[in-house]
């Protein structure tokens, strides 16, 4: 049980969070041949885009609306109109998904009013789906415009059927911003090897995977297509995946009486438990697929080895709160104490269910001052944690958004049997890099006399 | 926008200094250079960031962000401006303004305590305000705030009025340099003085490019006394206005800059270049020639030339062992600033061949130029879209992308080597010695074995001939149970489809049919 508390002070430094507009673009890139647009100024975007392409080393399809300071005091309909008949001249988008900025908000543009105005008067622009999302900057972190994205999404394509047609084979799956692409495909998997179809909602591990296609494209690689959203409703049961989803299940639900399942946390062996669970009950097997009952073994037994280095060990942990709660809650699982907690956004039921005493609503400061307070070991954030890092000598596990200084951040893996193991490897590993040579010093002993020693002469030949 | 700001822009937009803009008709010239932005097609950082990127490099100074998050937050530790010092410039300052903060107008009193707990904290030589869209938008008055919080405790602090909706990189850019102006140069005394004492402005010190060209300036007993702003102390700033001659590097971002050190204290400049051999060699003997002007000994003209001869005879020597790899290769070059021409000589005197050129943001100069080092005006490209880009590297038009990280994707998805030489990039290629690492890297990048194996088609892109014999089958299926047909022919792979051989019994009773979900599925289910 956790109580979160907000530090007194003006000054933020190192700042943690990746904004809400970030968010909503990443979710929007889960979509087939989708473009997102902030609505702001240009630097918004480029400061946004450069953010994306750091961490995932791809092309980011991003635009602006590029607002100028007399568009701002007037409003940004004529822009926001402009901008989306250009996006489709250039680029051909099926879907553009708009998030606002804080430059937008501040003025308090009806944007949802004015977006609907454009739609009416331009007939044109139907063969593209446009959808908006309200995500000032200032108001919550990236996992908080990922749902809301998700959430205007699923509120303006997917019908009301009160009387769906359902496919009990099929099941919606709608990750968490804190799923990689790989985290997503390790869903898929185990969801497919109970003979179930999984419908991905937003789907970026088609789009933002890394690969090599055969063409240029100016939008999103691949993503759920614009038309099968609609088929959420055809679902036997949503499977949100992270506290941030229960929105849009819930949405889902409302419209179709799709019944949702929210699972805070995929990592760790009684979280995949759960979920493997539920698997079995949607296709009604007693016997899972045998490669998933090999992969808790395996599981099991990288607990035994990993227990050695994750007993007692002293974590502290800077993320999003669904990623943080299901990494804490791992590692505390495995014998290892959360000594600090720093995270982005307070709009989240399972910070206090966090297994720490404390959640700080901060910043890299926040995280580099308890850490070091502490005595924390191990240290897991993104990849500004480096500085942490430095200053304090210790491992780093690059978890979350941005990773930009390691490669492959898109491969990672920490959910389900397998992304479990692989994580309690990497901490382990990381533990186990600083390496610490016994002195005698260290336990209050005098060193040998140095007439002991053998002193080196130079050869005589 | 206050008054006194857009005073300022219109002022650095119609800049004397400026080649571009002085070639212009009267007309022309009074409208700036300012271009409105497209929307949904327009690429490149706002004014902050531009301003960002002349001042942050000055290493000892806080640089505290008067925003919500995201400006801030998107955007801190992203250069690679090297320090040999204090590393206080890489922490991200911010006052992550809540909805709460803007509401309530909270902002100026937030920002006063966020001044003061970062002068508690950090002791900085500095502290930089920069203002942003919304901080402007809700009328916060940064440079009142600035005033009164250095008065209270002692330290600079300096406002940095850059809200990104006035425009663009570039734009900024000139507004940092004159916050410089109006608020730090001139206002600390060099405690010594000597006839060798230059600026330097426009250079970041990218990966250590600085540190590239020092050894130089050293062995003539130059001194930097001021940068901007690579490599910075803001002592080296505040007291600029007394080194006798100024190199300015990026000409096209900080001519106000130099023109008004020049106006104020009569320190002249310069516009030159690091990059390339004659360029450098050229750069030197200007400095040296500013310095004798400016009363230096003129036995310093003879030293250069000496140098001058000794360095480029090392670097060619250095080059050679390169130009049996490089030599023939197609070079696309694709970047925004003019400071290469002196590298297309360098490249072309290697042997390679350079096949094009963009040509945004070039003068009449610059054109004139490009033909007179490639030959005719056939290679230069204006803005080239991504599509036409990729279109033509696919096609290999090309050896290899010489270009910004902007393009670096477009050229590697076309399975294409791209060397990355704008200000994002993680490697020096700065003075005699930077033009070596280059090459090399052109080297490193050219003669890579990847690129032939990733334009080789997949196995299945092409058809299977022969086909292997493989023996009949025999046994049970270990999965389905049935039985191998007795005496049936060695199987022929592959089999044809139509094949009435595959219409057997056995393969029609799929007992696994159904099984597999999808067309993608690939689960050992």
């Amino acid at each position: 049980m956790a109580c979160l508390t907000h530090p007194r002070r003006a000054l933020s430094t190192n700042p943690l969070k990746a904004s809400a507009p970030l968010g909503a673009a990443l979710a929007y890139l889960g979509i087939e041949r989708a473009v997102p647009l902030f609505h702001g100024a240009q630097g918004c975007t480029a400061f946004g885009m450069v953010h994306l392409v750091r961490h995932f080393k791809e092309a980011i399809p991003l635009q602006t609306t590029a607002m100028n300071e007399i568009t701002t005091i007037l409003g940004g309909a004529d822009q926001l109109e402009q901008a989306i008949e250009n996006l489709r001249k250039r680029a051909n988008p099926k879907f553009i998904g708009i998030a606002s900025t804080a430059l937008t908000e501040t003025r308090g543009e009806d944007v949802a009013g004015e977006l609907r105005d454009i739609l009416s008067r331009r007939k044109d622009f139907a063969e593209t789906k446009v959808v908006y999302a309200a995500t000032p900057d200032f108001e919550g972190g990236m996992q908080d415009g990922w749902a809301k994205a998700i959430e205007a999404l699923v509120t303006a394509l997917v019908p009301v059927t009160p009387a769906p047609d359902p496919d009990l084979r099929q099941v919606t799956l709608l990750p968490g911003v804190h799923l990689t692409p790989a985290e997503i495909e390790e869903l898929v998997r185990m969801i497919r090897a109970f003979g179930l179809n999984p419908l991905v909602l937003p789907d970026i591990s088609t789009s933002l995977d890394g690969h090599l296609a055969e063409d240029w494209s100016g939008c999103s690689l691949g993503g759920t297509p614009v038309d099968r959203i609609a088929d959420v409703t055809r679902s036997a049961c949503t499977l949100a995946i992270g506290e941030q989803m229960r929105g849009t299940a819930q949405i889902i639900e409302d419209k179709a009486a799709v019944p949702y399942r929210v699972f805070p946390s995929v990592t760790g062996l009684k979280a995949v438990d759960a979920f493997v669970r539920v698997l079995m009950e949607l296709s009604g097997t007693q016997t899972p697929p045998p490669s998933l009952q090999r992969d808790r073994t395996r599981l099991q037994d990288a607990m035994l080895d990993a227990h050695f280095f994750t007993g007692a060990l002293k974590v502290a942990i800077g993320a999003e709160p669904d990623l943080m709660f299901g990494l804490a809650t791992t590692l505390t699982q495995m014998g290892a104490e959360i000594v600090t907690a720093v995270t982005t956004t307070q709009h989240s039921p399972v910070i206090e269910r966090m297994p720490c005493d404390e959640v700080i609503l901060g910043d890299l400061g926040d995280f580099e001052r308890g850490a070091k307070a502490a005595g924390a070991q191990v240290l897991l954030t993104n990849s500004y944690g480096r500085m942490a890092a430095e200053a304090l000598h210790l491992p780093l596990v690059r978890v979350g958004f941005p990773v930009f200084d390691r490669i492959g951040a898109q491969d990672a893996c920490r959910v389900g049997y397998r992304g479990t193991r692989a994580f309690l490897f990497e901490v382990a590993n990381a533990v186990q890099s600083v390496h610490h040579t016994p002195r005698p010093e260290d336990f209050g002993a005098t060193p040998l006399p140095e007439e002991f020693s053998h002193v080196p002469h130079p050869a005589s030949c | 926008m206050s008054e006194a700001l857009k005073n300022k822009v219109a002022e650095v937009l119609n800049e004397p200094g400026c080649a571009t803009n002085t070639a212009k008709a009267d007309g022309a010239r009074k409208k700036g250079c300012t271009k409105q932005l497209t929307p949904g097609a327009a690429a490149g950082g706002c004014a902050f960031d531009g301003a960002m990127i002349t001042l942050q490099p000055i290493t000892d100074v806080a640089h505290l962000v008067h925003a919500p998050l995201a400006c801030w937050g998107n955007g801190w530790d992203n250069r690679s401006a090297a320090s040999s010092g204090s590393d206080l410039y890489r922490k991200g300052f911010t006052t992550d303004l809540s909805e709460l903060d803007i509401v309530m107008g909270h902002g100026e009193k937030k920002l006063f305590r966020a001044i003061h707990e970062v002068i508690k904290e950090q002791s900085p030589a500095a502290v930089f305000v920069y203002a942003t869209c919304v901080t402007s938008l809700v009328g916060d008055d940064i440079e009142v705030v600035c005033k009164a919080a250095a008065e209270k405790w002692g330290t600079p602090v300096i406002p940095v009025n850059v809200p990104g909706f006035v425009g663009s990189k570039n734009l900024g850019n000139k507004l940092g340099g004159e916050a410089l102006l109006d608020h730090v140069i001139g206002t600390i005394e060099p405690e010594t003085t000597t006839p060798y004492d230059i600026n330097i402005i426009g250079d970041f010190n990218l990966s250590g490019e600085l540190w590239q060209v020092k050894p130089l300036l050293d062995k003539l007993g130059i001194r930097i006394l001021g940068s901007i702003s690579g490599d910075a102390r803001y002592r080296q700033v505040a007291q600029m206005h007394r080194a006798k001659a100024t190199m300015l590097v990026c000409s096209q971002a900080l001519v106000n800059v130099a023109r008004k050190i020049q106006e104020r204290w009569g320190v002249p400049y310069f516009e030159g270049s690091f990059y390339g051999i004659a360029d450098t060699s050229e750069a030197l003997r200007k400095i040296c020639g500013l310095l004798v002007e400016q009363g230096a000994d003129v036995e310093l003209l003879s030293r250069c030339e000496a140098l001058i001869a000794e360095e480029e005879a090392k670097v060619w020597a250095a080059l050679e062992p390169l130009r049996p790899r490089v030599a023939g290769k197609r070079v696309l070059l694709y970047t925004g600033g003019h400071k290469t021409w002196s590298v297309v000589a360098a490249l072309q005197e290697l042997g390679m061949e350079v096949v094009g050129t963009s040509m945004r943001k070039a003068t009449q100069n610059d054109r004139a130029r490009v033909v007179e080092i490639m030959g005719d005006a056939n290679h230069m490209y204006e803005n080239m879209a991504p599509r036409e880009m990729y279109d033509m590297l696919r096609d290999a038009g090309a050896d290899v992308l010489l270009s910004g990280g902007r393009s670096q994707f477009v050229a590697l998805k076309a399975r294409m080597p791209w060397v990355d030489v704008n200000q994002e990039k993680h490697e020096p290629y700065a003075g005699y010695m930077g033009m070596v690492d280059l090459v090399r890297a052109i080297d490193r990048s050219v003669n890579n074995p990847i690129w032939a194996d990733l334009r080789e088609p997949a196995p299945w892109d092409v058809p299977l001939t022969g086909g292997a014999v493989l023996p009949a089958p025999s046994g049970a299926c270990p999965v389905t149970h049935v039985s191998a047909p007795m005496g049936r022919a060695p199987t022929l792979v592959p089999q044809t489809p139509s094949s009435p051989e595959v219409q057997t019994p056995q393969a029609a009773a799929n007992p696994l049919e159904g099984l597999a979900n999808s067309a993608t599925d690939f689960e050992d289910c």
